[in-house]
């Protein structure tokens, strides 16, 4: 007998039994819906963090030089903090020489910044803002264009004019219905005129990065993102491709050694931020995640191996006239134990697939009501079918053996 | 070689004899079926029970044979034997020149689908397949493709008159028509023998002369028939009657000869029955 002839034998059974079979499919279903949301959820977060979120904070081929990292979602003892707490701040006086070492065509930007309040006279409450001091190529790095108005000029920056460049969310809340250009904001009291609203950035995890203010790094403000004028909280660097970034890394460690004095038993008390090492922390996070994703849904899957083998135990009980029948009319030992095989994996694959298409709608409807931004992984739905299919092959062994073995005579005088 | 079969439509005591007396040898084409010494015993937790003790039988080909005797004479498990479902403890059995009493059991599931058309008394037909599925279903196992199974289940259905039929579900179909079907599926392998085990067991009267004109139509077309039964009267369908007692053959003789014993055989094997 051939293997479509099994599989059409199968599904018609399915078809003549439907709500013995729903009820057979229920456990491959859920463990399969799980695994395609668990995946999906993974998955999502990963691409987000990977495209949206470190993507937006750490530009392409570029790096961070910072005292010490910001981005600190895994697991930091409290020794390192300690460590971090003590370190030397970065001083604007540093990056001159860091710079100078670096070859042409590097970009780099300093950034200074602190959560400030914004108030003007259209608006009745301040408004908490993070602003940036920033100096440098930092917008063309950023690849963050205006708007509406325009970008401080080199003079300004050279100056330290009261310029400043809003986000969107800034605009809405200090200029409620107005052309904010031209207009006047305070920053602690200090009148900055408003040249420019930026591009908005999007949001992470309902966190925006539209409510941002940019201002010279040398204008008035810079006295309250640290608690020295001269201290900064990053360079950033970038390079043209990711091989003069790698070099480029290595002479700004050089160069920040010898303005540190490090001997060379001494480990760097500064942090060279990429993407990469960003993204480290969710790599990690992401391994035991996907070891979630795959031990829940297993539950589901052995409870459905379970019952499929009941149910299959039942079925064999229940035709063992038939099988006999078949054993009379000239089926071999494996042509029965395809057959049921064919059928507990038939079951199997349409229980996985139904949980493939229960859990892609699971996985929308997260996406759609909670924040996590989930997305189906394409491997996660071959998968989820093969080990629907595999449960079922698993779980029909022991019955379809058992009918395989029955013996004719016996069988046929079965009712 | 003539035929073994003479006017009468069965083969000659004497010939019989000759193709049993020879352990070993393989019989000539003309002869189906050929059981030499052929020995059954069941364990029965403990207790041996020769269900047969040494038959000897040979039938013919286009032979028409009814098989008969009470309860516990071993005609079933004979019927088991030579539809290939059992192997025998002792003796050997050759069917269509074939040794099956050594055969392994995928060469038996073989040997069943090609050699032999079952029709059983309760009919067992798949609820769940129409007529024609159930007819197509040896040709399944004989690995035909589906265009020509259909073609041949459906004149095999046709050869039945149930060609209207085909798409029904056996419980659409009458006890007679579901009978039928099954002798379609038996004949639709064109096999060496029609087996058929208590074939109007489970029908009425008017159905079970129905049913033994279809197998008087089988035979006068040349198929071999061997049929199992307890009842004399359908017995005396079949040219020759074998009549089987504690495990051995008791009588082999033509019809005429058992029907006119039939009063004394008929009330021996009423009470036995009842």
């Amino acid at each position: 007998m051939n293997p479509l002839e099994a599989v059409r034998l199968a599904l018609n059974t399915i078809r003549t039994q439907k709500l013995k079979s729903a009820f057979t499919l229920l456990g491959v279903c859920i463990g399969v819906m799980f695994l395609i949301a668990v995946v999906s959820i993974v998955n999502g977060m990963g691409t987000y963090l990977k495209d949206d979120l470190v993507g937006k904070l750490i530009a392409i081929n570029s790096f961070e030089l910072r005292h010490r990292p910001n981005i600190n979602i895994g697991d930091v003892d409290a020794a390192t903090w300690e460590e971090y707490r003590r370190r030397k701040r970065l001083r604007y006086y540093e990056v001159g020489p860091v710079v100078e070492a670096l070859p042409p065509g590097t970009r780099h930007a300093v950034i200074a910044d602190n959560s400030l309040n914004l108030t003007s006279r259209y608006s009745a409450t301040p408004r908490s803002v993070r602003v940036s001091g920033v100096e440098g190529d930092f917008f063309e790095i950023k690849t963050l264009g205006v708007t509406a108005g325009r970008l401080p000029t080199p003079q300004e920056y050279a100056l330290g004019t009261p310029v400043v460049v809003i986000g969107p969310d800034v605009v809405d809340r200090l200029f409620p219905a107005l052309d904010p250009i031209g207009r006047e904001l305070r920053i602690n009291g200090v009148p900055y005129s408003v040249i420019g609203i930026v591009e908005s950035q999007g949001s992470a995890f309902g966190m925006s990065f539209d409510n941002v203010a940019y201002v010279p790094y040398k204008a008035p403000a810079r006295r309250l993102f640290n608690a020295e004028p001269s201290m900064i909280d990053a360079v950033l660097i970038q390079s043209p491709s990711e091989p003069e970034m790698l070099e480029a890394m290595e002479t700004t460690r050089q160069v920040m050694r010898v303005q540190h004095q490090l001997r060379p038993s001494q480990k760097d008390d500064f942090a060279l931020q990429t993407a990469d090492s960003a993204l480290a922390f969710w790599e990690k996070l992401e391994g035991y995640l996907v070891i979630a994703g795959v031990v829940l849904p297993a539950f589901g899957l052995v409870v459905g191996a379970i019952v499929i083998m009941n149910i299959m135990l039942v079925a064999v009980a229940e035709r063992t006239a038939e099988i006999g029948l078949r054993k009379a009319l000239g089926a071999r030992r494996r042509d029965v134990l395809a057959q049921f095989l064919v059928e507990s994996s038939t079951l199997g694959a349409v229980g996985a697939t139904i949980g493939v298409g229960l859990g892609v709608l699971l996985a929308f409807v997260m996406r759609t009501v909670t924040p996590l931004p989930t997305a189906v992984a394409p491997w996660s739905v071959v998968l989820g079918v093969l080990v629907g299919a595999g449960v079922g092959i698993i779980s029909g062994v022991y019955p379809a053996s058992r009918a395989s073995r029955l013996d004719p005579i016996a069988a046929l005088r079965q009712e | 070689m003539t035929s073994l079969v003479d006017e009468t439509g069965i083969s000659t005591t004497g010939e019989r004899r000759a193709v049993v007396a020879t352990p070993g040898a393989t019989p000539g084409k003309d002869w189906v079926i050929v059981a030499r010494q052929l020995k059954r015993e069941y364990d029965m937790g403990g207790e041996i029970v020769r269900a047969l003790r040494g038959v000897d039988l040979a039938i013919g080909r286009n032979e028409y044979v009814a098989i008969m005797g009470p309860s516990g004479s071993g005609k079933s498990t004979l019927m088991n034997l030579i539809g290939c479902l059992d192997s025998p403890n002792g003796g050997e059995y050759w069917l269509n020149g074939q040794l099956v009493s050594a055969m392994s059991d995928d060469a038996l599931a073989r040997v069943r689908n090609k050699e032999i058309g079952f029709v059983f008394q309760t009919f067992n037909l798949l609820p769940r397949a129409t007529a024609l599925q159930n007819v197509e279903l040896p040709l399944v196992y004989a690995g035909i493709p589906a265009d020509e199974r259909k073609r041949r289940a459906t004149a095999a259905l046709e050869s039945v008159q149930l060609g209207p039929r085909l798409h029904h579900r056996p419980n659409e179909l009458s006890g007679g028509q579901r009978q039928r079907v099954a002798i379609a599926r038996a004949l639709v392998n064109s096999p060496s023998i029609l087996l058929a085990d208590e074939p109007t067991g489970n029908l009425d009267s008017s159905t079970s002369q129905e049913i033994m004109r279809v197998f008087e139509e089988l035979s006068k077309q040349g198929q071999t028939v061997v049929m199992v039964t307890h009842e004399p009267d359908i017995a005396a369908h079949a040219r020759r009657v074998v009549v089987l007692r504690d495990g051995i053959v008791e009588s082999d003789e033509r019809r005429d000869a058992f029907v006119d014993r039939v009063g004394v055989a008929h009330a021996t094997t009423k009470v036995a029955h009842d």
